[in-house]
C-alpha cells in the first residue's frame, strides 16, 4: 500500500486498492469531526491553494475545512476579481501561485482537462475539484464512502444514476469509480441526456425511470440545469420533473432499504420532491459530512508524496 | 349490433386474401370471414355483390384545423369528409391554434373527436414548441396522452442539432418523426416548382433540391439516432431514390405520397388557379413517374392526402397571395381507383395495402386488417360507379381542390367504423 | 530487508509474568482512589493494554476502561517517507478530562511515538496525569521521555531491532532481537 501519486485528477486513473486506501483513511479522518477540538497537527506548515475558476461555495468550503482541520494554511483564489479577469492565462496564474510554494493546489475549472494541464506544469500536487464535464473525483470518493458506510460493502451492489449524464462530471467519476469497486451501474434519463455509446463504459442504459430503479440499492439523482431547455435536450423543466422526478409514489415499488443520493444542490420539486429529499431514504447530508473526511484524506495523502507523478 | 357483409370481393393484403367472401361483424369487431356465412338473428345484412370489401382506409396526413381555424374545417366536418371518402381513420397534424405542442391540446382534440368525430382520430403532436423550431415540445406527455407521431408539418425544423435531439428524445415512445422536408432558404418566396413552366409564367419557383437537401439530412439524422423517420408528401424523384437506398441500408425511413403528386404536374399551374398551389408544389413528369414507381415497389409505404382545407377567400385571387394546400379526403380514393387501378397501372390489392395496411403499420395503429378479432373498420368500394368531382357537394367545409370537374369510375360505397355504418 | 533473529529475550511465560507485574504496579500506584484508564498505542500496544486490563480485572474485580489510540496524524516524520503511512482510527469511548491515563506500548525506543501519543491525547481532553507502561525499553532516547512501568530493560545497538510477537497478531507470544 502507500499512496504514491503526485496528483488526484480522476477516478479513471485509480485502481481499486488506491480507492480503498482513500476510503479507509477517510473513515479515520471522520472521527476528528466528532471531537471538541477539531484539529490535528498533521499538515502543519503545509500550504493548500484552492484555485476555483467556477464559483462553488460548497466544494470550496469543504476543501477549506478539510485543510484547516489538518492544520494546513488554506488560501482561496476565485476567478472573479483576480488576474483571470485581467486576462492572465490559466498557466501563468498557476505558475505565479507556484512561485509562492504551495504544497497542494485544488483546482476547479470549466474546461475538461485543465487540472491535467496544471499537473504537468506544477511541481506541487494537483487535486481536481471538477473539470468541465470530465471528472470530480472527490465527489465520487465521498459517494463511495457513504454507500460503503450505509451498506457495509460495495461489491455486488446495484446503483442507478438518473438524469443529465451527458453534462455531468459527477456521473462520469461515479461510473468509473463504482465499476472499479465491483458495483453494477445503470444510467437512466431521456436519450438526449445520455452520451453517445455510454454503454461502452460498462453500464446499463435505460430510458424508463421505474424500470431502472426497481431493484436499485442506491439511486443517485443528478442535478438538472435550466440551460438544458435551451439546448433542445428537454422540452421543459415541467415535463422533466413529471417523467424523471423522484416522488414517494415512485419509490414505493423500490427496495425498502434503498438509499437516495444527490451531489447537490438539490432542485426541490425537479429531481426530487421535497418529501423524498427529507425522507429517511435520503443520505444527502451524510454525503456532505463524508465530503470533508474524504478531502482530508486526499490532502493528507497528497501532501506526503514527494512530487513524483 | 351486428352486420353481415355478404358476397363481396374481400381484399385483405395483411391476410393475403383476394376472394369472394362474407364478413360477419359483431360487437365492433370482425368475427369471421368466410363463404356462405349465416346471418345471426337481428343482424343487418349488406349485399356487397359486385363490390370490393377492404380493411378500413387510414389517412395519416390530414389537417382538421380544430382548435383555432374552425372556419376552414372542424373535427366534425373533417371526419364526415373522411367517411365520405372511404376513410375509417385519420391522423391529424399539429399546426392548429394553439399548436398541439402540449398535452392540454391533445386532450382537447381527443375529447372533441369522441363527441363529434365520425371516424377514428389520431393526433400527431408538434416536434417543437409552437412550431418555432427552437425548443422541444413536451413529447413525453403528448405520447402518453395519445399522440401517434410527431411532426412540425407545415414547417421544416431547420436546426439539425435540435431535430437530432427531437429524434433521440422521442425514441423511447416508439413514435415516428414525420418530416416536412423543405429547406426554407432554398424555397424562400417560391410559389411553384422551379422549371420551364415557372419561367414561362413568371412565377418564382423552388427547385426539387429544396426538398432533397432536407430528405438527405433527415435520413442521415435518422441513421445517427436510430429513429423512425417518415417523409411526408414526398414529391421528387431524387427523394424517392434516397429513401429507397437508405432503406436498403437498414435505415428506418418510410414515406407517403399524395394523390395530387401522383396525378398532376406543374403544367396544371398554367391556369394560375390557386387551387393548384400547395407545398410541396406539383413537380415534373419525371418526378410523378418516380413517385408512382416508388408506390408500386413499396419504397413509398402509403398514400396520404395532406388534406388542407382553406376558405374560398384564401384560395381565390392572385396566385402569389393564395394559401398553400388542397383538400383531398373526398377525392383521393375515386381518383386513384379510376386513374391508377382501372388502367392497370397499380393493382387493387397494392392500392388497398397503401391505404390501409401501410399506414396502420407505420403508426402502430389497430386496423389495416380484416382478421377475426380486428376492429370492424371496413371500406367497401364500388369499382363501376361513375362520379364527377363537385366541390359544392363536399362534406368538408372547404372547396379548394384542383380536381373540380374531373370524372371517372370507381368510388367508396360504404364506410364502417367499429361495426357502425358512417357513410354520410 | 530481511531480519535475522539473534536472540529470544522473553518467552511466553516471561511475557505473561511481565504483564502481571505491570498490572500489580499500576494497581498499587493507583491506591484504589484513582480512576485509571488504559490507552494502547496502535497496534500491539492495544493488545497489551487489553491484556493488562484483564489482569487488573482479575486483581481488583472490575476492569478498567481500555481505549485505542492511532498516532499517525501526530507523527513528526510525515512527508519524509516515500508514501504517507496508513491512518487508522482512534477509539476512545470514555472522557479523558480529569482522568489518570496509562499509555501502553510494546517497545519504547526514541520516544517520538510517545510524544505524538501525548499530543493526540491532549487534543481529546485534559487528563489529570499521564503515565507510561511499556513491555520493552530498548534505550536510545532522542527526547526526554521516561516510562513509569517497564516489562524488561533491554540494551540494544542501533543496528538491532526488537520484535514483540503476540498471539493475537502473530500466533505466538515472544520477544526477540533481530539484526539486519
Amino acid at each position: 500500500m502507500g499512496w504514491k501519486r503526485k496528483d488526484l485528477l480522476g477516478m479513471q486513473d485509480l485502481d481499486a486498492s488506491e480507492i480503498t486506501d482513500v476510503l479507509d483513511t477517510a473513515v479515520s479522518m471522520k472521527e476528528i469531526a466528532s471531537r471538541e477540538i477539531k484539529k490535528v497537527p498533521t499538515l502543519r506548515g503545509k500550504t493548500v491553494v484552492n484555485l476555483f475558476y467556477e464559483s462553488s461555495t460548497r466544494t470550496r468550503t469543504s476543501f477549506e475545512i478539510a485543510g484547516k482541520w489538518l492544520s494546513a494554511d488554506v488560501i482561496n483564489f476565485s476567478a472573479s476579481g483576480s488576474s483571470a479577469d485581467k486576462g492572465e492565462s490559466l498557466l501563468d496564474t498557476a505558475r505565479n501561485i507556484e512561485a509562492m510554494s504551495p504544497d497542494v493546489v485544488v483546482v476547479r475549472h470549466k474546461a475538461s482537462g485543465a487540472p491535467a494541464l496544471l499537473a504537468r506544469h506544477l511541481r506541487c500536487g494537483v487535486v481536481n475539484a471538477g473539470d468541465g464535464a470530465h471528472e470530480h473525483p472527490t465527489q465520487a470518493l465521498l459517494d463511495l464512502m457513504t454507500i460503503r458506510e450505509k451498506k457495509g460493502h460495495l461489491e455486488g451492489l446495484n446503483v442507478t444514476i438518473v438524469g443529465d449524464v451527458t453534462h455531468s462530471r459527477v456521473a462520469r467519476s461515479d461510473i468509473f469509480g463504482m465499476r472499479k469497486m465491483g458495483i453494477t451501474v445503470t444510467v437512466a434519463g431521456p436519450p438526449t441526456l445520455i452520451p453517445a455509446q455510454c454503454q461502452e463504459l460498462g453500464v446499463k442504459v435505460s430510458h424508463r425511470l421505474d424500470e431502472a430503479i426497481a431493484s436499485a440499492d442506491v439511486i443517485m439523482m443528478l442535478r438538472l440545469q435550466h440551460e438544458r431547455m435551451e439546448g433542445g435536450f428537454i422540452p421543459s423543466i415541467r415535463e422533466y420533473s413529471r417523467v424523471w422526478g423522484l416522488t414517494l409514489a415512485r419509490l414505493k415499488p423500490c427496495r425498502p432499504d434503498v438509499l437516495i443520493m444527490h451531489p447537490g444542490p438539490v432542485n426541490r420539486g425537479v429531481e426530487l420532491s421535497p418529501e423524498v429529499a427529507d425522507s429517511p431514504f435520503s443520505v444527502i447530508l451524510d454525503q456532505v459530512g463524508n465530503g470533508v473526511a474524504v478531502r482530508m484524506a486526499v490532502l493528507y495523502l497528497l501532501a506526503g508524496s514527494k512530487g513524483r507523478a | 349490433m351486428s352486420l353481415l357483409i355478404r358476397n363481396g370481393r374481400v381484399v385483405d393484403p395483411a391476410g393475403g386474401t383476394d376472394a369472394l367472401a362474407d364478413v360477419w361483424i359483431a360487437e365492433g369487431r370482425i368475427q369471421k370471414v368466410g363463404r356462405g356465412l349465416k346471418a345471426p338473428p337481428g343482424a343487418e345484412v349488406v349485399d356487397a355483390t359486385g363490390k370490393v370489401v377492404c380493411p378500413g382506409f387510414i389517412d395519416m396526413h390530414v389537417h382538421l384545423r380544430e382548435p383555432g381555424f374552425e372556419y376552414k374545417e372542424t373535427i366534425a366536418s373533417g371526419t364526415r369528409a373522411a367517411a365520405a371518402g372511404g376513410f375509417t381513420a385519420v391522423a391529424c397534424m399539429a399546426n392548429t391554434f394553439p399548436v398541439n405542442d402540449n398535452r392540454a391540446v391533445t386532450d382537447y382534440i381527443l375529447a372533441r373527436a369522441k363527441v363529434e368525430g365520425v371516424v377514428r382520430v389520431y393526433p400527431i403532436g408538434a416536434v417543437t414548441r409552437n412550431l418555432e423550431g427552437t425548443q422541444l415540445a413536451e413529447m413525453a406527455e403528448q405520447a402518453e396522452a395519445g399522440c401517434v407521431a410527431f411532426s412540425d408539418d407545415g414547417k421544416c425544423v431547420m436546426n439539425a442539432e435540435l431535430y437530432r435531439r427531437a429524434m433521440e428524445y422521442a425514441l423511447p415512445f416508439g413514435t415516428p418523426i414525420i418530416s416536412h422536408a423543405e429547406d426554407c432558404d432554398l424555397a424562400h418566396g417560391a410559389l411553384m416548382n422551379e422549371g420551364l413552366v415557372a419561367t414561362e409564367l413568371g412565377l418564382s419557383g423552388q427547385p426539387g433540391a429544396a426538398e432533397d437537401v432536407m430528405v438527405a439530412r433527415d435520413i442521415i439524422l435518422a441513421e445517427l439516432t436510430g429513429a423512425h423517420l417518415h417523409v411526408a408528401h414526398i414529391s421528387t424523384a431524387s427523394a424517392v431514390r434516397m429513401v429507397r437506398e437508405a432503406r436498403a441500408r437498414g435505415v428506418r425511413v418510410t414515406a407517403e405520397v399524395t394523390p395530387h403528386h401522383l396525378l398532376l404536374t406543374d403544367e396544371a399551374v398554367r391556369s394560375y388557379d390557386p387551387n393548384c398551389k400547395m407545398a410541396p408544389p406539383l413537380r415534373t413528369k419525371r418526378d410523378v413517374e418516380a413517385c408512382l414507381e416508388g408506390l408500386i415497389d413499396g419504397t413509398i409505404d402509403c398514400v396520404a392526402t395532406d388534406h388542407a382545407p382553406h376558405a374560398t377567400s384564401e384560395k381565390e385571387g392572385e396566385f402569389a397571395e393564395a394559401a398553400n394546400g388542397v383538400v383531398g379526403l373526398e377525392t383521393a380514393v375515386p381518383l386513384l381507383l379510376d386513374r391508377l387501378v382501372r388502367p392497370g397501372v397499380v393493382d387493387l390489392p397494392t392500392l388497398v395495402a397503401r391505404l390501409s395496411t401501410g399506414p396502420a403499420r407505420l403508426l402502430n395503429l389497430p386496423g389495416g386488417s380484416l382478421a377475426p378479432g380486428a376492429a370492424a373498420d371496413v371500406t367497401i368500394l364500388d369499382l363501376e360507379q361513375a362520379w364527377t368531382v363537385d366541390p359544392a357537394a363536399f362534406c368538408s367545409r372547404s372547396r379548394n381542390t384542383p380536381f373540380a370537374g374531373f370524372s371517372g369510375h370507381g368510388r367508396p360505397w360504404m364506410t364502417v367504423v367499429g361495426g357502425v355504418k358512417v357513410t354520410p | 530487508m530481511s531480519a535475522r533473529e539473534k536472540a529470544q529475550v522473553l518467552d511466553e511465560t516471561g511475557l505473561d509474568r511481565a504483564l502481571t507485574r505491570i498490572a500489580h504496579e499500576i494497581v498499587e500506584q493507583a491506591g484504589g482512589g484513582e480512576d485509571v484508564a488504559l490507552v494502547g498505542i496502535k497496534t500491539r500496544g492495544v493488545t497489551l493494554a487489553e491484556r493488562i486490563g484483564a489482569k487488573i480485572a482479575a486483581i481488583e474485580g472490575t476492569k478498567p476502561a481500555v481505549g485505542a489510540l492511532d498516532i499517525t496524524l501526530y507523527r513528526d516524520d510525515l512527508g519524509l517517507k516515500a508514501a504517507q503511512p496508513i491512518v487508522r482510527s482512534t477509539e476512545i469511548s470514555f472522557p479523558i478530562k480529569g482522568r489518570t491515563v496509562v499509555l501502553v506500548d510494546d517497545v519504547l525506543f526514541t520516544g517520538r511515538t510517545i510524544r505524538a501519543a501525548m499530543d493526540a491525547l491532549m487534543d481529546l481532553g485534559r487528563p489529570r496525569i499521564i503515565r507510561l507502561a511499556v513491555l520493552v525499553d530498548r534505550g536510545h532516547r532522542e527526547l526526554p521521555i521516561r516510562p513509569d512501568y517497564i516489562g524488561k530493560n533491554l540494551p540494544t545497538s542501533r543496528r538491532e531491532t526488537v520484535a514483540v510477537l503476540l498471539r493475537e497478531h502473530d500466533g505466538v507470544d515472544r520477544v526477540v532481537i533481530q539484526e539486519e
